[in-house]
């Protein structure tokens, strides 16, 4: 069973961590949660991205969060990723399975996956 | 929206919207007939704009910030027979005890009926993306309560956020575990 003695431990544990990470720069993965973007699947899409993120190791430099709508609507799930002194980059009809490549080419490759995006 | 589950998502996102502080989502099932509600202590909506949020043929292009996620649960809802219902207290009118409630009743034996469908993954995505809401979850079923509140939570961890990864996989896994 999970017990909040197990959350006092996480939290002792990020005692640490927690300064390391101000000083890192962040970079962002936002998805598009409005109406538009859960009814296209933006969910699963989202969950993708934390647990593989996670997986990944990137957990420390890779916070993965949410927007509205950003106008794009018959091209979502979208996510954008910030990367500071980069240019933002904008994925279009993504899915679990694209979010995975992503995580493994553009956030721990380095290399964006022109295919996915839209200018 | 395949899931209610979706739904649920897609209205807490208007709390979000409305600046809430607290978030309370309630599921109650009880043979045949699900109901849920979710209540905020947001801005709340004047009684003008909430008439029209009900229709999506008065949502216009300049409204577009509530648009179709509300006619969508009002469609689900009343496809299987059911019905949905906002109340809302705008700050103006209510500066101490404004916000706004939206329920839902579904039959769920009705061939149009959605399936609930991943709630925990709704809850746990509310939770990672707004770490700083106070959200409260009950489902209440025949045969148990599953329960999560955050601000429990919270007491515990102290600085550590609630959108930490090992923690928002502990909520998840907490969750699933009152399910199963």
């Amino acid at each position: 069973m999970k017990s909040l003695a197990e959350l006092a431990a996480i939290r002792d544990k990020m005692k640490n961590k927690v300064v390391i990470r101000e000083g890192s720069n962040e970079t962002r993965v936002v998805v598009g949660m409005a109406t538009c973007g859960i009814a296209a699947g933006a969910r699963p899409v989202l969950s993708a991205f934390v647990e593989g993120v996670n997986e990944a190791g990137l957990a420390g430099s890779v916070t993965v969060t949410q927007t509205g709508c950003i106008g794009i609507c018959q091209y979502e799930p979208v996510v954008e990723i910030y990367e500071s002194g980069k240019e933002k980059v904008t994925y279009v009809k993504m899915t679990p399975e694209k979010a995975a490549e992503v995580i493994e080419k553009h956030l721990k490759g380095g290399k964006v996956i022109e295919e996915y995006t839209i200018k | 929206m395949k899931e209610l589950s979706l739904n649920i998502l897609d209205i807490a996102e208007n709390s979000v919207k409305a600046k809430a502080t607290k978030v309370e989502i309630k599921l109650e099932e009880d043979g045949e007939i699900l109901k849920f509600s979710i209540s905020d202590d947001g801005c709340g909506m004047k009684p003008d704009f909430l008439k029209r949020v009900v229709d999506p043929f008065a949502t216009t292009r300049t409204t577009r910030p509530v648009g179709l996620g509300i006619p969508f649960l009002k469609l689900a809802a009343e496809q299987t027979g059911g019905s949905m219902e906002i109340t809302s207290r705008h700050i103006e009118d209510f500066p101490d005890s404004h916000g706004t409630t939206t329920s839902a009743v579904f039959y769920k034996n009705h061939i149009d009926a959605a399936p609930l469908g991943d709630i925990v993954e709704t809850v746990v995505t509310l939770i990672q993306c707004n770490p700083d809401i106070e959200f409260s979850f009950t489902h209440v079923t025949e045969d148990r309560t599953v329960r999560l509140e955050t601000a429990e939570l919270k007491e515990v961890l102290g600085d550590v956020p609630l959108n930490n990864i090992e923690v928002i996989l502990w909520i998840k896994e907490y969750l699933v575990e009152q399910y199963n």
